[in-house]
């Protein structure tokens, strides 16, 4: 067998490797992506980069991007501690129509607005222990596992919304739309909410040794085992942590139109988030967890639909060109597409 | 009883039991009328799931049906504007479908990205080409539409057959034929059971999985043809939620999502389950749209507890 | 004689490990050639070069004297070389008809014909003389009734080389002698059989000819006559070119030592007989046996990652309760896996993540080691072991076989542990740094870790062993203790002589 040199090489890695190495490195994609998407704003729009100041706040479509990409940013973050784990959550929107109704429903019931917000934190909890149980007790599929509540979540949250007798019921609530649609200072409230809350995640996942256990887990989840980490604890740890945040999306989204609408609120936002995730750097089969580069994958996402929108083309495109940038980073995050377009350049050049 | 049956055979009774119960709760309830209905209903679903157990089987997933369902008709009306022959856009359509799937599959295949992302970005791909094609409703005018609904076949009691239940009957043939009797099928199941050991038997790996989303996608596409035959017009937001149901129709029809066990007749049992539960559900004019929602959820749950406890029990054994 | 297949000269190397050098192999017709070799020592990689799994860098391939090129397992089965593998890779969930006909169903119509292919399927289990309902599903019959669907797949027509890898690996004793006795009748026929085990005594029942494989070199080839069995056990377990040093004649923990670990009665049906192991502070145990003997059950059993049946496990005293890693590493017992691809490292994160994962496993999520105290662990280790990586930061599936290896003996030693065990700890570490491991074992029992340490390296054994439990076909059947450990005696004790 060979003897392996302790030392590297003395001379270090050309440009040429280093850039290769950095640019294989998954999360320089979404920073590569938003910067290339900004600067074609700035071309087609112009006024795109200005920010004014109006009645005391920051307006703008920078602003834009950030104020509207903090729902799905923060489903994200759920999103990604759960595929790091090699696991999925699809019932992330209906977690939010059932907080939704819940939050409808108390304050119909005439519950302090800062208990509601715990309560819907609460619908968060247990929507985790719910998809917890099932993946990480009854160890099934989490595709599948977290389907069943995705199909009949939103019956839940129209049950709710029934049960004290009103189709899509409205409310008013100073102090939760405050924290959606409000401003603190010049900065938009629910930025700094999404801030706070990306900065709750990383010190749980990196000032612990929690973020360790998930990415060990989703890596080699027997591994991981052997070395005392429990992979059960872990798991269900994930899936609340994706509840939670599900659950506070849902409740800037809920405040946001102060209506229940369980059928609609939220929908699609799982793909959304999951979509952030990829582009951020994490992969379906488990592992790393990225969350800055994840909250990007999300900013990406709504650059694209802000841009769409300013650009003057028409919104319907919207779809069709996420659907194209997606798999623009999919395909160069392969390392078979990415050889095949190496080839088929060299061919062209010869 | 073949181990292989009893999936569907619990599948079955669970439909009777909901039949039955239905009769009992509701007058008129247990006829040919309402069976004929529930099939014509949920046809254009229940098509589309057909070619999603496929894809299940294999162990894979396709989130684009419903989307494709969405494009098919919304290039189905236009080119109804512009004269075309329904049967003849429903062609195009259909190769549409076939290629667009093929497509899928190669992306997953060659790039080796998970299907889950792949047909993400390819339910993104035609939900958003409907809304660039259109943003609202686009009737179909031509006859044919008329007398393509108008077409059934009459069943003992008062019910009927509609056409869009009898293409799906005979996809549904076509699929079992597919599914057991070509070499195809075989390698399907192959891929789903044991993937690596399906590859050293020496089953062309790419050529089937190809073939597997192309099948898929023609499956979706068909199910968009009905949809828009059945409601005369091109919607572009029809089938949004379809995979939702396509997939609990093959899970309820016995398939288990990690491939390589399940039945193609099952899913149509298990589609019609999905349709019969929201057949009782309106028959009750209180109840409303949620309870739909709900007991889908909970039966769902049922069988994927049951699923894994069976398949705890029954331990097929492999070597250590 | 023309030999049917010949290989002669192959060689074949991996990023970082040279898996086959210059190895020579030929089996005639009607003949049971049997290969032997511990894990690692290139048995499977021979085989997937002459199944056409792999590709071989040098060396040439003769099928009756023809020189051939084998570039892909159909390749291999058109040129009438059918191969069975150890985990069978067949489709338990089809039944045994769609298995043995997969992608040659008989067609009628360009359809499945499943009347002919049942008649086929059924054809096939005959000429094994086997009588099976075809309809079941594979995964509903026993691993050896799967074995022999195996074997009649692999049997073409015109198949003149059948390669069956490790076929009774997980049989009794009826279901072996059915296997052999297929054997022979195949033979009888004429075909040339390659017969991988590790079952010395099935090897001595059927094989004509004996060919033993150690660190990619054919070490031995002889009729079977000609090389009895103590001559073949050393063969395979036979001497390293570096010697790793004399064992000093004074080991032994003082008599007052404290029991660190004591394992009674602990067995699991299927998997091991129970046993009585205990091993004190400062003593250092080994393990010996052949590949099967349960040398990797024992350790896991002991250690709870396989759940024992009976017995029971206790660590200074305190019995651990309901046996499981989590468990075990409480009370500071850690163990170094075999399989370290499988079920060592975590591959995407770092050297050091890898290193301190057991050590933060122990102390809870909430009390993570600060980033300066990770990286000293870290580095101290990287030093210690050697480890070549550039930086700590690296991902370990990055690093070569042997160096994760050691990333995962560091990771068992950072976690403080009283008791450690070791399952194949010089497993794919090149020869030179088979002496370190031995010093580093022998400075760890020094400071008071208790050892157990199970081994197909005997050298190393004899080396570090104050005593040593000797396995065979999952029993514990003998304990050689202080200065009776020689490679003699452990061999003979092996071999039951």
């Amino acid at each position: 067998m060979t003897v392996e040199p302790i030392h590297a090489a003395t001379s270090g890695p050309s440009f040429r490797a280093r850039l290769g190495a950095t640019l294989a490195h998954r999360t320089v994609w979404p920073v590569l992506a938003l910067a290339l998407i900004l600067i074609v704003d700035g071309f087609v729009s112009p006024g795109f980069f200005t920010i004014r100041i109006v009645e005391g706040r920051l307006f703008g479509s920078l602003i834009d991007i950030l104020y509207r990409a903090m729902p799905t940013a923060m489903v994200a973050l759920g999103m990604a501690v759960v595929i790091g784990t090699k696991g999925i959550d699809l019932s992330v929107g209906s977690t939010i129509a059932i907080t939704g109704a819940v939050i409808a429903w108390r304050i119909h019931a005439g519950d302090s607005h800062l208990l509601i917000l715990f309560l819907a934190l609460g619908v968060g909890v247990l929507c985790g222990l719910w998809n917890g149980f099932l993946v990480a007790v009854l160890d099934i599929q989490p595709i599948i596992a977290t389907l069943i509540l995705m199909t009949s979540g939103r019956g839940i949250g129209l049950m709710i919304n029934l049960v004290y007798g009103g189709t899509n019921p409205s409310f008013l609530s100073p102090l939760l739309q405050s924290l959606s649609v409000g401003h603190v200072g010049l900065v938009p409230t629910r930025i700094i909410v999404g801030a706070v809350l990306f900065f709750l995640l990383w010190l749980l996942l990196r000032r612990t040794a929690l973020g360790l256990f998930l990415e060990a887990v989703g890596d080699n989840a027997r591994a991981a085992d052997l070395s005392g980490v429990g992979a059960r604890f872990v798991r269900y740890a994930a899936y609340l942590i994706s509840g939670v945040y599900a659950a506070a999306a849902g409740v800037v989204l809920t405040a946001d139109t102060h209506t229940s609408d369980p059928v609609s609120e939220g929908l699609y936002i799982e793909l959304d988030a999951i979509l952030a995730v990829v582009i951020g750097g994490g992969s379906l089969s488990g592992g790393r967890i990225y969350l800055g580069a994840t909250m990007l994958g999300a900013l990406v996402i709504q650059a694209l639909t802000t841009s769409i929108l300013t650009s003057g083309v028409p919104p319907e495109y919207n779809l069709v060109v996420k659907a194209f940038v997606v798999i623009v980073v999919l395909l160069l995050q392969s390392k078979n597409a990415r050889g095949l377009v190496v080839r088929l350049a060299r061919a062209r050049a010869r | 009883m073949n181990e292989t049956y009893r999936p569907l055979a619990a599948t079955v009774a669970v439909f009777t039991a909901l039949f039955l119960t239905g009769g009992a709760l509701y007058n008129n309830f247990l006829s040919t009328l309402v069976l004929g209905d529930i099939l014509a209903d949920n046809a254009f679903v229940i098509i589309a799931a057909i070619g999603t157990t496929f894809v299940i089987i294999s162990g894979g997933i396709d989130l684009s049906i419903g989307s494709m369902i969405g494009f098919v008709g919304v290039v189905m009306a236009n080119l109804d504007t512009v004269g075309w022959h329904p049967l003849a856009s429903a062609a195009l359509m259909l190769a549409f479908g076939l290629g667009f799937g093929a497509l899928q599959g190669l992306v997953i295949d060659f790039c080796e990205i998970q299907p889950f992302i792949v047909t993400l970005a390819g339910l993104f791909l035609l939900r958003g080409a409907c809304f660039m094609i259109n943003l609202d409703s686009v009737p179909i005018r031509h006859p044919f539409v008329l007398v393509f609904s108008g077409a059934s076949i009459p069943l003992p009691g008062d019910g009927f057959l509609a056409s869009s239940a009898i293409v799906m009957l005979v996809s549904l043939v076509a699929a079992v034929v597919i599914a057991h009797f070509t070499r195809f099928g075989s390698y399907v199941y192959a891929i789903g059971g044991d993937r690596v050991s399906a590859a050293l038997m020496g089953v062309p790996m790419r050529r089937t999985i190809v073939g597997i989303y192309a099948l898929g996608g023609f499956y979706s596409a068909l199910g968009g043809v009905i949809y828009a035959l059945y409601t005369s017009s091109g919607y572009p937001l029809a089938g949004t939620g379809t995979e939702l149901s396509a997939i609990a129709s093959v899970v309820l029809g016995g398939t288990v999502l990690t491939g390589g066990v399940g039945l193609v007749a099952g899913t149509l049992v298990g589609g019609m389950i999905l349709g019969l539960i929201a057949t009782l559900i309106n028959f009750n004019g209180s109840l409303n749209g949620a309870w739909i929602m709900i007991s889908s959820g909970a039966l769902l749950f049922v069988f994927i507890v049951l699923q894994r406890s069976l398949i705890g029990a029954s331990r097929l054994r492999s070597a250590p | 004689m023309t030999a049917r297949i010949e290989l002669a000269g192959i060689s074949k190397a991996f990023p970082g490990v040279q898996a086959l050098v210059g190895v020579d192999f030929k089996v005639e017709a009607g003949q049971v050639h049997a290969l032997l070799g511990e894990n690692g020592a290139g048995k499977s990689t021979l085989i997937k070069v002459m199944t056409g799994a792999l590709a071989r860098d040098a060396g040439e391939i003769r099928l009756d004297g023809r020189l051939v090129e084998i570039g892909s397992p159909r390749e291999a089965r058109d040129l009438g070389i059918g191969a069975v593998y150890q985990e069978i890779n067949l489709i338990p969930t089809m039944s045994v008809t769609k298995n043995l006909t997969l992608g040659r169903q008989p067609r009628r119509y360009g359809f499945v014909s499943w009347r002919r292919a049942r008649a086929m399927a059924r054809e096939r289990l005959a000429r094994l003389k086997v009588d099976i309902d075809v309809e079941r599903p594979l995964g509903s019959y026993s691993v050896a009734v799967q074995q022999l669907v195996a074997i009649a797949r692999a049997l073409d027509d015109d198949t003149h080389v059948l390669v069956l890898d490790e076929p009774t690996a997980s049989l009794d004793a009826n279901e072996t002698d059915l296997i052999l006795g297929i054997m022979r009748d195949l033979r009888a026929r004429g075909l040339a059989i390659v017969f991988i085990t590790h079952f010395i005594d099935q090897v001595y029942r059927i094989a004509d000819r004996i060919s033993v494989l150690r660190n990619g070199r054919l070490v031995g080839a002889a009729p079977t006559a000609e090389l009895p069995s103590l001559k073949l056990v050393s063969l395979m377990l036979g001497r390293e070119v570096e010697q790793v040093g004399e064992r000093p004649k004074d080991r032994a923990p003082p008599a007052d030592a404290v029991t660190a670990l004591s394992a009674q009665g602990v067995g699991r049906d299927r998997v091991m007989a129970p046993f009585n192991l205990s091993l004190k502070a400062g003593e250092v145990v080994g393990l010996a046996g052949l590949l099967g003997s349960g040398r990797t059950e024992t350790a896991k059993l002991i250690f709870g990652a396989i759940r024992p049946d009976q017995g029971r496990v206790a660590v200074s005293g305190q019995p651990i309760a309901g046996g499981s890693p989590r468990q075990s590493i409480r009370h500071g017992v850690a163990l170094c896996p075999e399989d370290r691809k499988a079920e060592g490292i975590c591959g995407g994160l770092s050297v050091r993540e890898n290193i301190v994962l057991a050590l933060q496993a122990k102390r809870g999520w909430r009390r993570p080691l600060s980033g300066p105290e990770q990286e000293r662990l870290a580095d101290e280790m990287i030093e210690a072991l050697a480890v070549a990586t550039p930086d700590a930061e690296k991902p370990v599936g990055q690093l070569s076989g042997g160096n994760q290896q050691k990333v995962v003996l560091a990771r068992s030693l950072v976690s403080d542990p009283r008791v450690l065990i070791l399952d194949e700890p010089t497993r794919g570490i090149d020869v030179g740094a088979h002496a370190e491991v031995v010093q580093l074992i022998r400075r760890l029992s020094a400071r008071g870790l208790a050892l157990l340490v199970a081994s197909s390296e005997l050298d190393e054994l004899v080396a570090v062993s104050d005593r040593v439990a000797v396995l065979r076909d999952r029993k514990m059947v003998g304990e050689i203790a202080g200065a009776d450990i020689t490679r003699e005696t452990i061999i003979q004790t092996i071999a039951g002589a």
